[in-house]
This record gives structure tokens, C-alpha cells and sequence, in this order.
């Protein structure tokens, strides 16, 4: 009988070693004369754990990790692949507690299915949204996916139905879907995560988008970093056309839908969504003045809905289960899930979907075990370079779009970087305007000018000049920098600065935390 | 050379937005962009030069001059610090005797930054070719490089 073993392809499995432990998996298989069928899946996102193997049982998954190369002939004396025993041994993947107390809505099939099988996919559900979305009106799709209150969760949190209704009632010959898959985040890898473990609930939710506003073309314009991301997708979508899914005759509806992947070129400021459809055109990525709106004037000068990875993923399972269904998760304003990425110095780092409304401290310590060094947690950043620091005193805010606003914090994409107390803020303050002076367009002079400025005061500041008046010279910069940008990218790098100088005035060497 | 650089703009010039898919294939084959290709891209895109090389020099990606038989990427992103890429990093320049953006005298290494490779979960990273490394410290960067300088890619 042939034993079915599971080795993640995922890129973190693989920077610890999976690729090794896939091979020498299936060297002693060969060797011992043990049939195994070997499926490269995606990631759990159980990260502390990888390389993480799994084994089909009975039962259900069995797993064990995290498992080197050198493991392996152990493993196989063991028999693991009855699910002997073995000190690597972790019991039942589903009831591993980090994952059991998740609500996995999006990525329920990532790291469970083969990421490239059509009929993998189906098996787990997939493709019933599309098949529900073909059978209903371009209106009524829309209609769910505002009931849904499904939210961009690139980090704007844009109302994704509303953003779809005006490329809906836009009058144009050629429409166009652009999935934002720029990353570019620190502390961020769910997008990275669902497209090299379930790229079909991308393409699904993609060819969705096209038939609810009347698009017929897809790009996902895919950060450069991220090669196997590149090589799953490209397999993915030329599998999904070969069976039917994608071309001029989605499901022998009628309907077209053609989807193609892009590669960017290493700019963060490509994940700012002008920037990026300037990418995608060919030009440098410098950003557009809004309006026009991408719905109304995008790609090509084009109605475009531009929307990011986890967000089209999302959308599946509203067709397939109902907008209620989705609405029914989280809190106030903020439905649904989210995958929250916890990442930097923490114990258990790796992907938590749940709910809106858990606290950081949740997740920081039921889910990810303190920090990993052992020393306490003194912030933590949440939602990318330009999010805020937060202090350890405000970690029992519930994360929800409106609360973390209202302090001035962003969730943005989910992303949650753990510093322990070894952490100079000072220090990350200057980086933050460091990153603005390597990845700024150019375009505006907040942003390009007052970066480098930035820089400079902060310097000063921590060398001990005239530190009163330069503390004030950098919250005026700031308050420039916030409302003179013309992105994101200007009006937001002063949010980790001010945070940092407001609840860690010390490190910058003043006593009194600053009115910000 | 000329023939190989034409050849690879005309198999994408007919995209839409072909300029960044034409940039990636001569980088991919050539291991750079070289000078003489710009006025080739600017005729068969109907472009001037000046946006040509506009779009080559906006994105770290892109490169004018050939890099070492290797390149060395370290994550200098906030996830990274939290776990020590400061000193991974200051640890490398010294190994390698050479700053960010500089070859080895070998020709076998090129050192480059780089803001986040997602693999935040296990900091600090490190990206070589197409493969990511994480949990890195210095007895693995140490194993690397020498690795690297063999020739043998990890």
C-alpha cells in the first residue's frame, strides 16, 4: 500500500530545510521499499514548526516537526508513516491548538490541499462560488459582496463592494481586474502564503470580479521577491485554463475571463495602488494624483477594480456560503476575518485567521508563546513600515479597523512585528524615514524631501543637539509630511516616528512624552 | 549580442505594458541590462531613451552593470531587526570585505539589501538565487559564503 506524506513547498518551509526533507524523504522511501506518495502542499502556517511533516491517516492528518534532513531515517525507523511514535511527533494536525482556535475562512484549504491540483481544489470546496456566481446577475454578485462587508485588506480597508459597484456602472469597451500581490510589508506573508498554497482561490475570486463588473482581463501584478510564488501561479492559471475555468468560455457560460501574472521590480512603492497600474503600463511606479479614481480611469486610462490577494481570495467562499455567512464573523464595522501575520521576535510566529475583535494580546500570547528571545514584549508594530508602534500597555485593544484608528494605530494588513526590550525606538524611528528616503517615487516633495530631512533631525535628536527644538522641528516635519504627501507612502511613514517619540520619549532622550 | 537583445524584445514587445516583462527577460538571460540595449527597447516601443533608462534606474530590481556569480541578498525590514539583521548584516560587509552594492574582488559575491523576502515568521532572512534562507546566523552565513565561493550554490 502506498503511504500519502506531505512536505510544505511553501517558501519559509523551505528556508528552513523542507526542500531537503522532501528528498530525503523520498530517498529512504526508495531505499527501505516503503511506497509513498509524496504531495508538496502549502504551508499550515504554523512557522516555528517547519519544516512540518504531515501524514494521512485513519484518523485524520498526523504531524511532525520541526523535521531536518538528518531526521529522516529516524523518522522512517519509527515508522511515521503509520504514525509511529517518535519525539518529533505532534499528534493530529487539526487538534495542534495554534490551529484548532483559528477561524479559517480564507485559507481554510492552504497547506491541506496539492496547491496546483484542479480537482484538489474542487474536492475542498472549491470553485462552488464561481459556479453560484455565474448563475446570478452581475448586480446581485456585488450585492453580496457588500452585504458581506468584506474590506480591502491590503490595509485601506476600502468597502470592496462599493469599489466594485463603481467599476460596475462605469460605461468602457475593456475593463480590468488588477490584483494587487505588491507585499511589500514587513511582517507580512499571508498573500505570499495563499498564492503558493491555494492560487485557484485567487483565480476564482479574480475570475468573480470580472463577471460582477464586466471584465474580461486579470492581471496579478507579483512582487519580484517572491519566485516561487511566480512559478505556483503560472502552473495554477495554466491549469485552470487547460480544465476550463479560465479563457473565452468560462464552464461553457459564454462568459470570458483571461488572467496573466506580472513581475514588479523590487519597488515598495508599487503596492500603493496608481503606482502599481503605472508599473503594470511599463512607466516608472510614481503615483497619481486621486481623482481620477482606478474604478473610473485605471490601467490603460480603464475602469480598473484593483484589489489585493487576500481580499479576491475572500470572495469565493461569500458566493459559495452567502454574504451572511461571512457578515456573521468579527465586530462593528469590521466583519468577517482576518489573517493576521505574527512575525519578528516571537515564539510561535506564523498565520492566525480569525475573527475581527480578538486582542494583541491574544495573539501574542495565546497564539504566539511571548517573544522568542524570552524577554518581554515592549511593542510591537501592526500593519507594515507605516504602521504605528504599539506600547505594551495598550495590547488588550480589540483589533478592529475603528479602534485602532481612534489611537492613531493601523491594522492595515494584518501584519504584527514583535520587538522585545532590547529595541532602541529612537533607532526605528530613523529607520522609518530611512525606508521613505530608499523606496519614495520622487513624485511629491513631503515625501522625497522631508524623508531625508527626517532622517537628519532624527540623527541629531539622538546625538543629543538641541534635542527640545528638534523634537519639535520633527513633529512639524511630520505634520508636513501627513498632510502634504500625496500617498501613503509620504503621509504615513511619520505615524511609526510619532508613535515611537509619544510612548518612548526616553530613548530619544527626552523626559516628557511630547503632545503628538 | 545585439541579436540576442533584439530577439528578446520582440518576443515581448507585442504585450501591453511590455517594457518591465522585456527589462526581466534580458536580466534573467543576460544577468544584467546592458547600455546598448536601451536604444533597442526605445525603437521598438516607440520610446525615448530618457524613459527607458527612467524605468530601468526607478527599481532596485534592475541592473547597469553585470553582478558577481552570486548575489547575496540580506532582509533589512523591521521583522528582520527584531531578530538581529543589524549584525548579520555588519557581520557579512565584514566577511566579505565589501559594503552593500559591491562584488567581491573574486567576482563570486554581490551584496545587496533587500526590504522583506515574506519569510518574517522565521527572521532574519537571507535570499541567494531564487532561494530564501531563514533563522540565519553566523555560523550558516559563514557556511554559505563559503559555499558560494566554492561555487557550489546551497
Amino acid at each position: 500500500m502506498s503511504y500519502k506524506i506531505y512536505v510544505p513547498c511553501d517558501t519559509t518551509a523551505a528556508s528552513v530545510g523542507a526542500d531537503k526533507v522532501a528528498a530525503a524523504i523520498s530517498q529512504q522511501a526508495q531505499a527501505q521499499g516503503v511506497e509513498v506518495e509524496l504531495v508538496r502542499n502549502g504551508s499550515r502556517g504554523l512557522f516555528w514548526l517547519e519544516p512540518m511533516v504531515e501524514v494521512e491517516t485513519a484518523q485524520g492528518r498526523v504531524a511532525y516537526g520541526p523535521v531536518r534532513a538528518s531526521d529522516v531515517v529516524s523518522l522512517f525507523e519509527a515508522q511515521f508513516f503509520q504514525a509511529g511514535d517518535h519525539p518529533l511527533k505532534l499528534g493530529l494536525t487539526e487538534e495542534i491548538p495554534f490551529l484548532k482556535q483559528q477561524e479559517r475562512l480564507t485559507f481554510a484549504r492552504v497547506g491541506v490541499i496539492d496547491p496546483v491540483s484542479v480537482s484538489d481544489y474542487e474536492a475542498h470546496g472549491g470553485w462552488a462560488g464561481l459556479r453560484n456566481a455565474l448563475s446570478l446577475t452581475q448586480a446581485d454578485v456585488v450585492a453580496a459582496v457588500t452585504a458581506s462587508g468584506l474590506r480591502g485588506r491590503g490595509g485601506a480597508a476600502f468597502p470592496t463592494g462599493i469599489k466594485w459597484q463603481t467599476v460596475l456602472k462605469a460605461e468602457a469597451e475593456q475593463k480590468y481586474i488588477v490584483c494587487n500581490a505588491d507585499e511589500g510589508d514587513s511582517g507580512t506573508f499571508s498573500d505570499r502564503m495563499l498564492m503558493e498554497g491555494d492560487p485557484f482561490c485567487l483565480i476564482e475570486g479574480m475570475i468573480i470580479a470580472g463577471l460582477a463588473v464586466g471584465a474580461t482581463q486579470g492581471f496579478i501584478y507579483l512582487r519580484s521577491e517572491y519566485p516561487r510564488a511566480f512559478a505556483t501561479l503560472k502552473t495554477a492559471i495554466n491549469n485552470a485554463k487547460a480544465a476550463g475555468f479560465l479563457g473565452a468560455d468560462i464552464l461553457n457560460s459564454g462568459k470570458a475571463f483571461e488572467l496573466e501574472v506580472r513581475l514588479g521590480a523590487g519597488a515598495y512603492i508599487c503596492g500603493e495602488e496608481t503606482s502599481l497600474l503605472e508599473s503594470l503600463e511599463g512607466k516608472r511606479g510614481q503615483v497619481r494624483a486621486k481623482p481620477p479614481l482606478p474604478a473610473i480611469q485605471g490601467l490603460f486610462g480603464k475602469p480598473t477594480v484593483v484589489n489585493n490577494v487576500v481580499t479576491l481570495a475572500s470572495v469565493p467562499i461569500i458566493l459559495a456560503k452567502g454574504a451572511e455567512f461571512y457578515a456573521n464573523y468579527g465586530m462593528g464595522r469590521s466583519r468577517g476575518t482576518l489573517a493576521f501575520q505574527l512575525a519578528g521576535n516571537i515564539k510561535h510566529g506564523g498565520l492566525v485567521e480569525k475573527a475581527f475583535g480578538l486582542s494583541l494580546s491574544q495573539l501574542l500570547n495565546d497564539f504566539g508563546g511571548g517573544s522568542k528571545s524570552g524577554k518581554p514584549i515592549r511593542t510591537v508594530q501592526v500593519g507594515g513600515p507605516l504602521g504605528a508602534y504599539v506600547p505594551a500597555e495598550q495590547f488588550d485593544l480589540p483589533l478592529d479597523y475603528e479602534a485602532f484608528a481612534k489611537q492613531e494605530f493601523m491594522i492595515g494588513h494584518g501584519g504584527v512585528v514583535a520587538f522585545d526590550d532590547s529595541v532602541n525606538m529612537a533607532q526605528m524611528a530613523q529607520f522609518a524615514m530611512e525606508f521613505c528616503v530608499e523606496e519614495s517615487c520622487g513624485k511629491c516633495t513631503p515625501c522625497r524631501i522631508g524623508s531625508v530631512r527626517g532622517v537628519e533631525v532624527i540623527e541629531r535628536i539622538r546625538a543629543g543637539e538641541n534635542r527640545e527644538a528638534n523634537v519639535e522641528l520633527l513633529k512639524d516635519l511630520c505634520d508636513t509630511m501627513i498632510n502634504g504627501s500625496l500617498c501613503a507612502m509620504g503621509g504615513m511613514t511619520p505615524f511609526p516616528v510619532l508613535s515611537a517619540l509619544k510612548y518612548f520619549p526616553a530613548d530619544f532622550g527626552v523626559t516628557a512624552a511630547p503632545k503628538v | 549580442m545585439t541579436a540576442t537583445i533584439q530577439a528578446l524584445i520582440d518576443t515581448h514587445r507585442s504585450q501591453a505594458g511590455a517594457l518591465l516583462p522585456i527589462l526581466h527577460a534580458l536580466q534573467d538571460q543576460l544577468g544584467y541590462v546592458p547600455a546598448e540595449a536601451i536604444p533597442l527597447i526605445a525603437k521598438s516601443l516607440n520610446l525615448s531613451r530618457a524613459e527607458v533608462q527612467g524605468v530601468i534606474s526607478f527599481y532596485h530590481h534592475f541592473r547597469s552593470t553585470p553582478a558577481g556569480k552570486h548575489t547575496l541578498q540580506i532582509c533589512r525590514a523591521e521583522s528582520c531587526q527584531a531578530m538581529g539583521s543589524r549584525e548579520l548584516e555588519a557581520y557579512a560587509k565584514a566577511a566579505l570585505g565589501i559594503d552593500f552594492h559591491q562584488t567581491t574582488a573574486d567576482g563570486a559575491i554581490s551584496l545587496e539589501p533587500v526590504y522583506c523576502l515574506g519569510n518574517c515568521a522565521c527572521s532574519p532572512s537571507i535570499r541567494v538565487g531564487d532561494e530564501v534562507q531563514g533563522r540565519v546566523d553566523t555560523a550558516q552565513l559563514d557556511a554559505l559564503i563559503a559555499e558560494l565561493r566554492q561555487g557550489v550554490v546551497a
